[in-house]
């Protein structure tokens, strides 16, 4: 390894950390014929985190940062007077075995500038993609981008070798598209989403009659949109989430807060700061859709298109709920058990697993840890003095508010623990 | 009150479980042989048995789950002085009730078993992320650790499964021992690093060709990817407590490579 892969390592991490996934979980891959690599069972594993506390699961890089296109968000737009660099795919894949034997990562994410055509790009990102699975014995995990307008075969053969495939959307609507990146057709993204939602949900419906049916995509597609360069409101994005998991049956929709990088005007100058308290909230609300029942019309409407910045969306909604509370946890059903505030999917189990053991009391509440200072609000449990149960959803958001106070920091992440 | 005695493994902690039925004690401290000088009431030295042993684990898997009872060697394997004691009281209540007590939280051991396993877990599940392989020039992966709680056994099977084509070692370096695996099978083994390996001097001089150059490319990633108007170093500092980063090149100054 020389001093060129030094410095396109440098140029070509650099490109891609914008993309934000970092997930490396819920692939089926297991280690075969003593290969090398294992992505199944997966929780995904964070080998490091970034100096902002960013996970660092997979390689990220992109094969290259020329591009033909000159998208105004973008770095490697073409028109930015930029450092400019290519790997070869066997550098790639000698980089990626390499991180991986000593346990540096989980494995590979490859994204690209798009040079001459989307099937040439695609081409080379599949190539490397079947050379490491076929050559090298590699199980680990690999999540490939899917090139808007590359053929369906290449993004067939694309899932057969990769965990995990995307297609950004980048903008959250049509016309922030086509306002910022003229050159690209909205539908082009889309196509690739549709194609992969019908290839993964074929292989699914087969993979139950036939048990030797090679892989396709086991950790399904994601997307991205960029938040907070364009003026969309939070629930036009939700609701665009929301199309994304019920229509594309997409795993996950990353948000990514904008980190101005352009003079352009059509865009937020640089020097203003990344939104980051909004990317949480809206990482927040997101996790309320996937893992809480939650739809995005309860956590924001056109009236109140906003979620609110200084608490959480799961308390928000419970103050604008309060004729669902007070809970009882001894019982409510599962359901709204995780509804309530302060309360996450795992406490609700432990509620509902011990409650057929004993009465639970705030005490009991107290001892698993559940009993913070949100829940006491919502729930139905005598507690030793206190009586709350008069306060108007001002009065408790001000309690709450000026309680976690301290706790509140300017400096959002993603990867804040979520609730 | 007595006191039983046992050599701190875990058999010898089931052993002298067994025995506070055989030998229907009361008010029963447990203890290993090398913790305080016991100053009241009886004291009894617990003979490791195999067998009884055995017989302790099969009776607690009649009353709770296959993984249940997992859970309760990890909760062993946090090394807390009053975990043979919290066992102790969690055996005691399954042998009483006879059903299935792993999910009373409302229990005082119940709850304090899963608290520590939650955190031996969380010490397996950093190691399986923050082991640093290092290439030796005759093809054995290295790396070495000092986990807060003694969780080699938890890792083996996870590092077997995904390394199952080259040879790796992982150290111990707080309880001397280290998993070695030959390509066919994990084993324990007791090591013989040299001191200067251990004490975290360079250790380049057994890497191949190789190392040096990965371990620079993976700093240069690390250093690439952060976003500088994002910093969030509290936040760094959580998912990566500072114990951990001298065995972590990615925290090594540039250029230079990792200890042990
Ligand atoms: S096509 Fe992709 S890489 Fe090229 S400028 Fe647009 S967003 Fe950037």
């Amino acid at each position: 390894m020389n001093d060129r892969i030094s410095e396109k390592l440098q140029i070509l991490a650099d490109a891609a950390k914008y993309d934000v996934s970092c997930a490396s979980s819920g692939s089926k891959r297991e280690n075969e014929n003593k290969g090398l690599g294992n992505a199944a069972g997966g929780m995904g594993i964070c080998h490091a985190y970034t100096e902002d506390g960013r996970c660092v699961s997979l390689l990220k890089i992109l094969l290259t940062n020329y591009c033909i296109y000159n998208c105004a968000y973008c770095v490697s737009r073409s028109s930015n007077d930029i450092k400019r660099a290519a790997f070869t795919v066997d550098e790639v894949v000698e980089l990626t075995i390499g991180f991986y034997r000593r346990n540096y990562i989980e494995g590979l994410f490859l994204s690209s500038g798009i040079f001459k055509n989307a099937d040439y790009t695609m081409e080379r990102l599949v190539l490397i993609a079947k050379k490491l699975r076929t050559e090298h014995n590699f199980h680990g995990y690999i999540h490939l981008k899917a090139i808007p307008g590359a053929s369906d075969e290449l993004l067939q053969q694309a899932g057969r070798y990769a965990d995990r495939l995307s297609v950004n959307v980048e903008m959250p609507t049509e016309q922030s598209l086509k306002l910022l990146a003229p050159e690209k057709n909205r539908n082009d993204m889309l196509k690739p989403m549709q194609y992969l939602k019908q290839a993964i949900t074929q292989y699914e419906a087969e993979k139950k009659t036939s048990r030797h049916l090679p892989l396709f995509a086991p950790a399904g597609q994601s997307t991205q949109m960029v938040i907070g360069a364009t003026p969309e409101n939070d629930w036009q994005i939700l609701m665009m989430s929301s199309y994304f998991y019920q229509k594309m049956r997409m795993k996950r929709v990353y948000y990514s807060g904008y980190v101005p990088i352009s003079n352009d005007n059509r865009l937020p100058a640089i020097g203003t700061p990344v939104p980051m308290i909004r990317e949480n909230r809206l990482y927040q609300a997101d996790w309320l859709m996937r893992f809480y029942g939650f739809t995005a019309g309860e956590l924001v409407a056109p009236d109140s298109p906003h979620l609110d910045m200084d608490i959480d969306p799961k308390l928000g909604w419970a103050l604008r709920n309060l004729h669902l509370f007070p809970v009882d946890v001894n019982r409510a059903d599962a359901a709204l058990i995780m509804r309530v505030p302060g309360i996450g999917v795992q406490s609700a189990q432990k509620i509902i697993a011990a409650r057929r053991f004993s009465r639970l009391t705030w005490d009991h509440l107290k001892q698993m840890g559940i009993a913070g200072s949100r829940a006491r609000y919502f729930l139905d449990c005598r507690i030793p003095g206190d009586n709350r149960r008069d306060l108007t959803p001002m009065q408790i958001k001000q309690q709450i508010l000026s309680l976690q106070h301290s706790k509140y920091q300017p400096n959002f992440s993603p990867q804040l623990k979520l609730f | 009150m007595t006191t039983l005695l046992f050599d701190g493994s875990f058999p010898g902690l089931l052993t002298a479980i067994f025995e506070v039925y055989e030998y229907k004690l009361n008010d029963v401290r447990l203890a290993t042989a090398d913790s305080n000088p016991v100053l009241f009431g009886e004291q009894r030295e617990v003979v490791t048995d195999a067998s009884k042993a055995k017989r302790v684990w099969q009776g607690i898997g009649n009353c709770i789950s296959g993984e249940a009872r997992h859970q309760l060697y990890q909760a062993y394997l946090s090394e807390l002085d009053t975990m043979p004691q919290t066992l102790l009281a969690y055996f005691q209540y399954a042998f009483f009730k006879q059903t299935n007590v792993h999910e009373d939280f409302s229990h005082p051991a119940v709850l304090t078993v899963h608290q520590t396993v939650r955190k031996v877990y969380r010490e397996k599940h950093r190691m399986e992320a923050f082991v640093r392989f290092s290439e030796t020039t005759d093809g054995l992966f290295y790396a070495v650790v000092e986990p807060d709680f003694d969780v080699l056994p938890l890792i083996a099977e996870h590092f077997e499964k995904r390394y199952a084509d080259q040879r790796w070692v992982i150290y111990d370096c707080r309880r001397k021992y280290g998993i070695f695996y030959d390509l066919s099978s994990v084993q324990v083994v007791e090591m013989n690093f040299s001191p200067d390996m251990l004490q975290g001097k360079d250790a380049s001089a057994a890497w191949n060709e190789k190392e040096a150059g990965f371990q620079h490319l993976w700093q240069q990633y690390f250093n690439s990817v952060n976003i500088a108007s994002r910093k969030n170093t509290a936040l760094h500092i959580r998912h990566m407590p500072l114990r951990y980063w001298k065995y972590l090149p990615e925290k090594q100054p540039a250029g230079t490579g990792m200890a042990g």
